[in-house]
């Protein structure tokens, strides 16, 4: 049987980011990507799962920014069994939810799995989170911000966080869609020369997709929130920074 | 026929969260300028006495034991079919862990348009446009709102609550639940409270907060000894108890506590709005960190731009620790 991981590459958000002069997305030639630290609690929690259950796990993405293989290496380095990787007119846009959901629907039918763990979300989900808009697509049941899971007697029973510690839990019947916000151990790591072995060794599968319709909302335009507000900047070396923080705890009686 | 926008509420133990308020606040300001109504839509099971306290025109009650928690299968059916009879201008759902898992299944369902991560939402010269926060934070996405039904999942705490008006209580209007209710196949939700913390950072006066600029699990007893020096307790921000680093009793943000001490020392944390939520309150917000453009600065009384093991070190000699 199988489990779904979906990998996407995203903006890294600790790095700069700029406006592109159409101003309806970011400067994709100044952007570092990054995967989308939520989908690699999902790949961890799938191959957590997995260890128990003896699934095969395959990491499925779609290639928007022409360097996903490495994503997909690292993934089958940490224990995948199958990566695929969709490809298509499309390298180098803001792919929405709504039109990444429609290429990866078919393929995952396809894949028949029982479960498909995807990151909960992602810093650029403009339409919305993708675990619950692919369950709608597949018509399969689906629970998201998912901090735990476990394969019970043909269910999936997960523990779904609402805020404040307060936890729902759930049991799915299969297959079913999650959307993960932490797998129950950090992901694992891998060494670089684990990495590299497995790109000599192993392959992804290509398929090559097609974006028909999208129905998702446009920006019409993205801008740097205003900085009303802003601290104000204590400034010089960390002793004269030290010494501003004491007198201000001092000040108001913190100290 | 009046257009309608459409609020779902959410309630979590018997009680509407603050949310439910804020969005039905937002609604009425749109209402009020285009002469729409405001509909609050209230699921679940037994809560026909929360009707009564929801500022809206018109209440939409359906109860059904499989919505008593608003579990994801059966809330997403029964907003699915709501909407699609009633076509609404607007469907404001929170981008809360409940309301996420509804709202982008319901627009994908009804292939409606979507816009998450709301922050603000008004008319522009005729237009009414959406505002969503992307990027952690970084960047804002202005969209514009066509006239077909569309969907909007907002942030919570981004806008005001809707003043109660006692004096004009709303009709309520009761539906049947959708027949799939009878065939979920989502079972067994319940709730869990969280076990007892050793500290319960909703209370401390004084919190020194870490991010991921603390590079390493090692590194949080340097936090941990500047929090003994000043008398506050130590909390972070989430990738740090995803990590396993700190409990979740210690989360301030969205997914974990909201806190609002005198003094919030913000180390390392870059300030996604899921963190900002939970601590933008605080009295005195100072914040740590390498990266200027760092969204925690936004909120921050003062910051220092600044290695915050240079500082922390700084400041643990002067504080004779």
């Amino acid at each position: 049987m199988t489990i779904v991981v979906v990998m996407e590459q995203v903006p890294d958000v600790a790095e700069e980011l700029a406006i592109a002069p159409s101003g309806t997305d970011l400067d994709r030639d100044a952007i570092s990507y990054v995967v989308n630290e939520y989908d690699e609690h999902a790949l961890e929690e799938a191959l957590l799962l997995a260890e128990t259950s003896g699934d095969e796990v395959v990491a499925i993405g779609i290639d928007a920014t022409g360097e996903l293989d490495q994503a997909l290496y690292t993934a089958l380095a940490k224990g995948a069994q199958r990566a695929i990787k969709l490809t298509g007119d499309f390298e180098g846009t803001w792919l929405s939810t709504r039109t990444a959901a429609r290429l990866l629907a078919p393929v995952i039918e396809e894949l028949a799995p029982r479960l498909v763990l995807v990151g909960v979300q992602a810093p650029d989900d403009l339409d919305g989170q993708l675990a619950p808009t692919l369950a709608a697509l597949l018509g399969w049941p689906h629970a998201s911000v998912v901090v735990g899971s476990e394969l019970v007697n043909g269910m999936v029973r997960v523990r779904k966080e609402l805020w404040g510690g307060i936890t729902m839990l759930l049991e799915l019947a299969l297959p079913a869609v999650l959307g993960i916000q932490a797998a129950r151990q950090a992901p694992r790591y891998v060494p670089v020369s684990r990495v590299r072995q497995v790109m000599r060794e192993a392959s992804i599968e290509v398929r090559d997709v097609e974006v028909t319709s999208d129905l998702a909302p446009v920006p019409v335009r993205l801008r740097f929130p205003e900085e009303t507000g802003q601290a104000e900047l204590l400034t010089g070396s960390a002793s004269e920074i030290a010494d501003r923080l004491i007198e201000l705890l001092r000040a108001r009686g913190l100290l | 026929m009046a257009q309608r926008i459409v609020v779902l509420v959410e309630h979590l133990y018997g009680e509407p969260t603050d949310v439910t308020f804020e969005l039905l606040g937002l609604a009425r300001r749109i209402a009020d300028s285009d002469g729409a109504i405001v509909e609050a839509v209230l699921l679940g099971e037994g809560v026909r006495h929360l009707a009564e306290t929801l500022p809206a025109e018109r209440v939409i009650l359906v109860e059904h034991p499989a919505l008593r928690y608003l579990a994801p299968e059966a809330t997403a059916i029964t907003v699915t079919g709501l909407l699609r009879t009633d076509a609404p201008r607007l469907a404001l759902l929170p981008n809360t862990s409940l309301g996420m898992d509804v709202a982008a299944w319901v627009a994908s369902a009804l292939d409606w348009p979507l816009v998450a991560y709301c922050q603000a939402l008004e008319r522009r010269e005729g237009q009414l446009v959406a505002t969503a926060q992307l990027f952690g934070g970084k960047i804002l996405a202005d969209v514009a709102v066509g006239t077909s039904p569309t969907v909007i999942s907002v942030l919570a705490g981004a806008f005001a609550a809707a003043a109660l008006e006692p004096a004009a209580p709303g009709t309520i209007e009761v539906r049947e639940p959708p027949a799939e209710l009878a065939a979920l196949r989502t079972h067994a939700a319940s709730l869990e409270r969280p076990a007892a913390a050793d500290v319960d950072i909703t209370r401390a006066e004084k919190i020194v907060a870490v991010g991921r600029g603390i590079e390493s699990k090692d590194n949080l007893e340097l936090a941990e000894e500047l929090a003994q020096a000043l008398g506050a307790v130590v909390a972070a921000s989430r990738p740090l108890v995803d990590a396993g680093w700190l409990p979740r009793s210690r989360q301030v943000g969205k997914s974990g506590l909201k806190v609002k001490p005198k003094l919030y020392l913000a180390l390392g944390i870059s300030g996604a709005p899921e963190h900002l939520e939970g601590m933008k309150d605080a009295e005195l917000i100072i914040a740590i960190n390498k990266d200027p453009k760092a969204p925690i600065f936004g909120v921050a009384d003062y910051g220092a731009v600044a290695d915050l093991f240079d500082v922390v070190e700084a400041l643990l000699e002067r504080l004779g620790g």
